[in-house]
Order: structure tokens, then sequence, then C-alpha cells
């Protein structure tokens, strides 16, 4: 792998854009492509070209159907977890879903509740919800939960989130709560995207502790990505 | 910025930028239940530390031996391993799949 490829691809994952390798096994040869470019050395036929590029959407890696020893490596951007509020629950589910291979963002404009010593290691932002999700980008490969308790945090996050490509939307509260917070996003005009809130948030797995009830988020989270609601 | 292949690249970069060799290692092709999916990286270096995984780890030291020998020679490699393979015996792949590993140099 050239030098110029190797810093493509790792500025490509930093920047959440989808680019895709195409190698000759034979004796490695490599051409980078997106939507627009191709770099490299490596020539394809328009047949080829067309077939990496749907690697760009779909995220599979494959060897080319049309050509022998020709392998495309799409390389996605990763998922990502946008917690709103930085609440128990938040400190064990970022760690896991760090360590669940998700970038993790956790939003929280009260600085006591997001700080370094809570969250260590952990990226934060002391923004409000609306400036941070406007900035950090609502895209299909993200996922967002709100769990602040706080209708001035959550509910601007899900009147973002709702209308965007998001690809869960999952909001902690009873269901007296959630009934209230419906209210509000239906005067607010978003009746029609209202089922896309996951509420009561998390697979229903019994548990109690913000460590369990994290893990009942994270998992739901996880299984939507794959049921590729989004898509 | 925190799945496996993301840090992967960044470490390529750093050992680079320290003037270490590295080669990079890739799953090409996965016949039967084969652990690891197409596309899934193994990064070494010179040292033969290694971030990333291209099965459950049943085949990483072969490959990271033929990463040694992709760094020297600066030649790229393909490598197979399978139940009925004598080397992947030894090395234990007996979850009954067989994979195509590309062995690169990193410039």
């Amino acid at each position: 792998m050239k030098r110029a490829a190797l810093a493509r691809i790792a500025e490509a994952q930093r920047r959440r854009f989808p680019l895709v390798a195409v190698t000759r096994l034979e004796d490695g040869v490599q051409c980078l492509l997106d939507a627009e470019t191709v770099d490299g050395e490596l020539l394809l036929s328009p047949a080829q070209l067309t077939e990496a590029r749907s690697l760009l959407s779909s995220g599979r890696s494959m060897p080319l159907a049309g050509a022998d020893g020709l392998f495309a490596r799409a390389y996605v951007p990763s998922p990502r977890l946008l917690i709103v509020g930085a609440v128990h629950i938040a400190q064990a589910l970022s760690r896991m879903a760090e360590a669940a291979g998700f970038e993790v963002v956790v939003i929280d404009p009260r600085g006591a509740f997001a700080s370094a010593e809570r969250f260590p290691g952990i990226q934060l932002t002391d923004e409000w919800p609306d400036e941070a999700l406007a900035r950090l980008g609502l895209d299909g490969a993200t996922a967002l939960v709100a769990l602040s308790h706080d209708p001035k945090l959550d509910d601007p996050a899900l009147e973002l989130a709702l209308p965007s490509k998001v690809f869960y939307i999952g909001a902690l509260g009873s269901r007296r709560t959630h009934e209230k917070r419906l209210e509000r996003l239906r005067a607010a005009g978003l009746e029609a995207l209202l089922g896309r809130i996951h509420s009561p948030i998390g697979l229903d797995l019994g548990g109690r502790s913000p460590a369990e009830i994290a893990v009942a988020i994270l998992a739901e989270v996880i299984q939507v990505r794959y049921q590729g609601e989004y898509r | 910025m925190h799945s496996d292949t993301d840090s992967l690249f960044e470490t390529l970069q750093q050992w680079r930028a320290a003037g270490k060799s590295a080669a990079l290692a890739t799953v090409v092709s996965t016949w039967g239940s084969s652990p690891r999916p197409e596309g899934s990286h193994l990064a070494v270096d010179e040292a033969g530390h290694f971030v990333g995984s291209v099965s459950g780890g049943c085949i990483e030291g072969a490959v990271i031996d033929a990463a040694a020998e992709v760094m020297a020679s600066g030649r790229p490699q393909l490598l197979e391993f399978g139940v009925s393979d004598e080397q992947a015996w030894q090395v234990g792949l007996a979850c009954g799949g067989r994979v195509q590993v590309f062995v690169e140099p990193v410039e």
C-alpha cells in the first residue's frame, strides 16, 4: 500500500467519508475511489468501477465479480452514538458503546454533568444539543439517544433527529413522560415521524441498574443497525 | 473513530512515521464458517506487534511470520488456510472454514 493511499484512508475515516480500495492480488497494485474520483495505478473497466462504487453505500468488502483477482475493500464511517444527557446511564453506555466499536459523543451543556472526571476518555461537548448535532451531522451511520429527562435538552435533539437519516432514535422516560413528549413533538409538526422513537428505550432485559439499562440500550441500537432500518 | 479498522490505520501511520516497517494483511476470500469476514485487517510492525485480526486467533501467528517476509522482500503474498491445510492444522484453524489472506507491504 502506497503512503498516499494509507493517508487517504485514515483521513476518510476521520472525516466520515466512504472510500473503496481495489487491489490486484497478483502484485498489490491498487486504486482508491469515491463517488467522483479514482486515484492510483490500477485501471478498472467501467463495469468494474460501477461494481466497486456500489460498495460505497453497501459498505461490503468482496472480490469484484467480473474480474479475477481483484479485491474491493469498502471503508465506510464507523457507527456513531450521540448521547444527549451526561447522566449516570450515559457513563456506562458511553464506555460500552466505545468497546463495541462506536464513536461516542456525550452532549450536555450542564458542565457539572459533562465533566472529564465522570467521563474519562470520552468525547464530551458542553454545546446545546441543537448546536452540537448541527456541527456533528446526523448521517445514516449515527444513532441518537436522549437520556437527559429534561425537555429543554431532549426535545431539540429529537426535533433534529426525527427528520434526519440517523438509523436509531431512542428516548428515556416513563410511559407518561413519553406521552407528554409525543404531545410536544406533535405540536412541533412531527406527528408522522414519531414512530421512529424507541421508547421505552432498549431491549426488555429486565435490568434495573444504570449499567444494565445501558446494555439494553446498546443491544437495541446494534439490533436495529443490522436490521438495516436505515438503508 | 473507535472501530478496530479506524484505529488500525492510525496505528499504521504512527509506525511508519516512527520509521518502522509495516505490513497489512486482509481477508480476501472465505469459505464455510471462517470467523472473520472478507475485508478484515491485521496490521503488523517489524517487531511483530500487531493490531486487528484475520481469524479468531488461530492463524495470526502464521500471518505475522508471512508479514515479516513481506516487509523484507517488499513483495505481497497471498496465503491460504484451511482445515485440510497442513500448516493451518498445526496452527489450529479448527472452525471448518477456509480463508485467503493477502499480505502487502506498507510504503
